[in-house]
C-alpha cells in the first residue's frame, strides 16, 4: 500500500528500489549513501519481495555483478558516490556497450581524490560527457528532493528498459542524507521468471530454451560492426532527445534574468528566486530534471527573453558549459558555485547573480562592444 | 562398406560435440581451449541442462567462446566474470552458471572477484585454464608464468626477486570454506581429456546439489606464445608446468587431499 514517510533521500531510494519490484541491488560501503545498502540489509525485501541485496567486495565487483543480472533481464541497481563511482566506469562503459538495462545511482561527494564526505555536484562532466572510455552516453537523473530520490527508481527502470540502456540517478549528499516526508508508492510485484523471458527472452540470456542462443558482450572485431554499434546507441540518445527530455520551468514567463540549476542547487536557488522577487528583481528558474539529454532548446529560446543567465551549481564550473553552448551567445553566462563540500545559501547565490549578471559592467559593455562590432 | 553405410546413424562412433556451433575456432592450432570447449559443452549436453545453463565469457583468448558454444553467453569485462556470475546464480538460483577464464583474467586482474565468489561459496562453476601466458594481446607475462619463463614482458625470462612467483591461484582458493570441489587437469591427450571431463561433470553435479563453488584448473600449452610446435609445446608442458602445477583433486567434497 501507499504510505506517507519521514525519511533520508538515501534511505527513501532504497524503499522505491524494493516497492518498483527491483530483483535485486549490489552495492559497497561508501559515505554519504551507505544507508541505501544498511536500509535494504536491515528491510530483507528477499523475504518479502524475493529482490536479492548482496553487498560486494568492491564497487567494481557491484558493478559487475549488476552486468550479470542485466544481462539475464533482471531489474537490478546499484548504488555509490563520487570515488566509488569512478571505479565502476568501466562496468558502466560495458553496459552502454553490450545495451543493458539497469539503473546506477550516484550521491554525490566533493572531489577529486578522496576529495570530501560533504555534498557536491562535481560529477556532472563525469556523468553527462561519458565518463568511461567510448562512445556512449547515459540518461541522467537529478533528483532534487527526498519525494524525487523515490519516484525517480522507477522512472530510472522504465527509462533502462524502454531503452536497454543504463540510467544514472545523479543525486548528492544533501538530498541523499536530508530528511523530509515522502510518499511511497504500494508494492509493484516482481516479474516472475516465466513473466521475464516472455519480456526480455528475446535478447536476455535466460537458458537457451525454444530459442537460439542469446549472446551479450560488447565486442565487435569487425570496425563496420562496430560502427554499426555505434549509430545503434546514438539512434537511441536521439530518441532519448526527443521523447524524454525532461526540465522544470519555475517563474520564467516574466523573467528578465535567469538562474539554471538541478538537483539540491535547484532547490536553493528556488528560495534564492523568492529573494530576489521580494526585491522587486524578476528572476526565473529553469531546473533541467534530466542532464542528458539537456534542455537545450528552451534554454536557447529563454536566452531571447532574459539579460542574462547564471549557472549554480556545487562545483567549479561545469554545466556552466552546457548552459553556454545552449545559449550560442545570446547572452552572457556566467557560473556561480561553492566546492569542497560548501553548500551555497539563497543569500549567497542573489548576491552572485546581482555581482555577476545584473550589476556586471563588464558584461554590458562587453555585449555592447560586441553588438556594436556586428 | 560403401560411404553410404558407415554414414548411418547405427555406424556413427563419433561426432561433433551437439553444443559446439559450426563456426571455426579462432584459437591457434594447437591449442588446448578447443578441446576444453569441447569437454565442457559435452558435458552440458550430456547433463541435458543446456536450456539452463548460463555461460560468462573472459577478456582474453576465449573472448570469443559465445561464438562457439551453442549457449546463452554473457561476456564479462576483464577478471570480473565470477561477479557477473554471482548475481546471475544469486537472481536465478535454478540455473547452471559457469565462467570460464584465463590466468590472465582469474589470476591477474580478477584476483579479488575470483577470491571473494569463492569465499562466499557462490553455486558456480569456475573453469580456469592456466597456460602461463597472455595469449590474445601476444605473449605477455602472466601471473602464472613460470620462473625463468621468457614472454614479451619478461625477454630475459621470469625473474623472481623483481616479478613474484608464479601465483598458484588454486591452492590459494581452496583453502577457503565456501569452494566445495578444487581439481587440476589437462587436456592434452584423450586420457587427461578424459579425466578433465569426469572433473567437469562432478563440477557441473554439485551445482545441481547446490554445494557451492566448484573450481576446475586446467593447465594447458600456448605453443604461439610459448613460440613451440603444437607436439613440443605439450612436452614442455609436461616437463616443466606439472612439476609447478601439479594435476590431480586437491579438494573434494569440501575436504582437502
Amino acid at each position: 500500500m501507499s504510505e506517507l514517510k519521514l525519511m533520508k533521500g538515501n534511505e527513501a531510494l532504497a524503499e522505491a528500489a524494493i516497492r518498483a519490484g527491483a530483483d535485486a541491488y549490489f552495492g559497497y560501503p561508501i559515505t554519504p549513501q551507505s544507508e541505501v545498502i544498511e536500509y535494504l540489509m536491515t528491510e530483507q525485501p528477499e523475504k518479502s519481495t524475493g529482490m536479492v541485496v548482496l553487498q560486494a567486495e568492491s564497487e567494481i565487483a557491484a558493478i559487475n555483478m549488476v552486468y550479470g543480472a542485466a544481462s539475464t533481464g533482471k531489474k537490478v541497481m546499484t548504488s555509490s558516490s563520487s570515488p566509488g563511482i569512478s571505479l565502476k566506469l568501466e562496468g558502466i562503459s560495458y553496459m552502454a556497450g553490450a545495451e543493458l538495462p539497469a539503473v546506477i545511482v550516484n550521491v554525490v561527494r566533493g572531489g577529486p581524490g578522496l576529495g570530501t564526505i560533504q555534498p557536491s555536484q562535481a560529477d556532472y562532466f563525469q556523468s553527462v560527457k561519458g565518463g568511461g572510455h567510448g562512445d556512449y552516453k547515459l540518461y541522467v537523473l537529478a533528483p532534487a528532493s527526498v519525494q524525487e530520490m523515490a519516484d525517480f527508481v522507477e522512472d530510472a527502470f522504465d527509462i533502462a528498459f524502454k531503452y536497454r540502456a543504463p540510467v544514472l540517478i545523479l543525486s548528492d549528499g544533501l538530498i541523499g542524507q536530508m530528511m523530509e516526508k515522502v510518499y511511497l508508492k504500494e508494492q509493484t510485484p516482481r516479474l516472475t521468471n516465466e513473466e521475464l523471458i516472455e519480456k526480455h527472452g528475446s535478447w536476455a540470456v535466460t537458458g537457451r530454451k525454444n530459442r537460439e542462443r542469446n549472446i551479450i558482450t560488447s565486442l565487435d572485431l569487425q570496425s563496420e560492426k562496430m560502427e554499426a554499434r555505434v549509430h545503434r546507441l546514438m539512434r537511441k540518445y536521439e530518441q532519448m532527445e526527443k521523447e524524454d527530455l525532461r526540465f522544470e520551468k519555475i517563474l520564467c514567463d516574466d523573467a528578465e534574468y535567469l538562474i539554471v540549476a538541478y538537483g539540491s542547487s535547484a532547490r536553493i536557488s528556488q528560495k534564492a528566486v523568492e529573494l530576489a522577487r521580494k526585491k522587486g528583481i524578476k528572476v526565473g528558474l529553469l531546473r533541467p530534471i534530466t542532464l542528458f539529454p539537456y534542455p537545450k532548446q528552451a534554454l536557447f529560446e529563454l536566452a531571447d527573453q532574459v539579460k542574462g543567465i547564471l549557472s549554480v551549481e556545487l562545483n567549479a564550473g561545469q554545466m556552466v558549459e552546457d548552459v553556454k553552448l545552449s545559449v550560442e551567445h545570446k547572452v552572457p553566462v556566467e557560473h556561480f558555485g561553492r566546492t569542497g563540500g560548501i553548500i551555497h545559501t539563497p543569500e549567497e547565490v542573489l548576491e552572485a547573480l546581482e555581482q555577476k549578471i545584473i550589476n556586471n559592467g563588464h558584461i554590458r559593455h562587453h555585449k555592447t562592444r560586441e553588438s556594436s562590432i556586428l | 562398406m560403401d560411404i553410404l553405410d558407415i554414414i548411418k546413424p547405427e555406424n556413427q562412433v563419433f561426432c561433433k560435440t551437439k553444443l559446439m556451433t559450426d563456426t571455426a575456432l579462432s584459437y591457434c592450432p594447437g591449442c588446448g581451449h578447443g578441446t576444453a570447449h569441447n569437454i565442457a559443452m559435452e558435458v552440458i549436453d550430456e547433463m541435458g541442462i543446456s536450456e539452463d545453463t548460463i555461460g560468462v565469457a573472459p577478456v582474453g583468448c576465449s573472448v570469443l567462446a559465445y561464438d562457439f558454444m551453442n549457449i546463452d553467453i554473457t561476456q564479462a569485462a576483464h577478471g570480473r566474470a565470477p561477479a557477473v556470475a554471482t548475481a546471475i546464480a544469486r537472481t536465478w538460483p535454478e540455473k547452471y552458471v559457469f565462467t570460464y577464464q584465463g590466468d590472465g583474467d582469474l589470476a591477474a586482474i580478477g584476483t579479488a572477484e575470483t577470491i571473494h565468489a569463492c569465499n562466499r561459496g557462490e553455486n558456480i562453476v569456475i573453469i580456469f585454464v592456466n597456460n602461463g601466458i597472455y595469449g590474445m594481446t601476444g605473449g605477455q607475462m602472466a601471473p602464472t608464468t613460470l620462473e625463468g619463463m621468457r614472454s614479451s614482458t619478461s625477454p630475459y625470462g621470469r625473474e623472481i626477486e623483481s616479478m613474484g612467483s608464479p601465483l598458484k591461484m588454486t591452492e590459494l582458493i581452496a583453502n577457503l570454506p565456501g569452494v566445495y570441489y578444487v581439481t587440476r587437469q589437462s587436456v592434452h591427450t584423450h586420457k587427461h581429456a578424459r579425466k578433465a571431463k569426469k572433473a567437469l561433470q562432478k563440477a557441473f553435479e554439485n551445482t545441481r546439489l547446490r554445494k557451492g563453488l566448484s573450481f576446475v584448473e586446467i593447465v594447458s600449452n600456448c605453443n604461439s606464445g610459448w613460440k613451440m610446435t603444437p607436439n613440443e609445446s605439450n612436452i614442455w608442458m609436461e616437463e616443466n608446468m606439472f612439476p609447478y602445477f601439479p594435476l590431480g583433486d586437491i579438494k573434494v567434497d569440501g575436504k582437502l587431499k
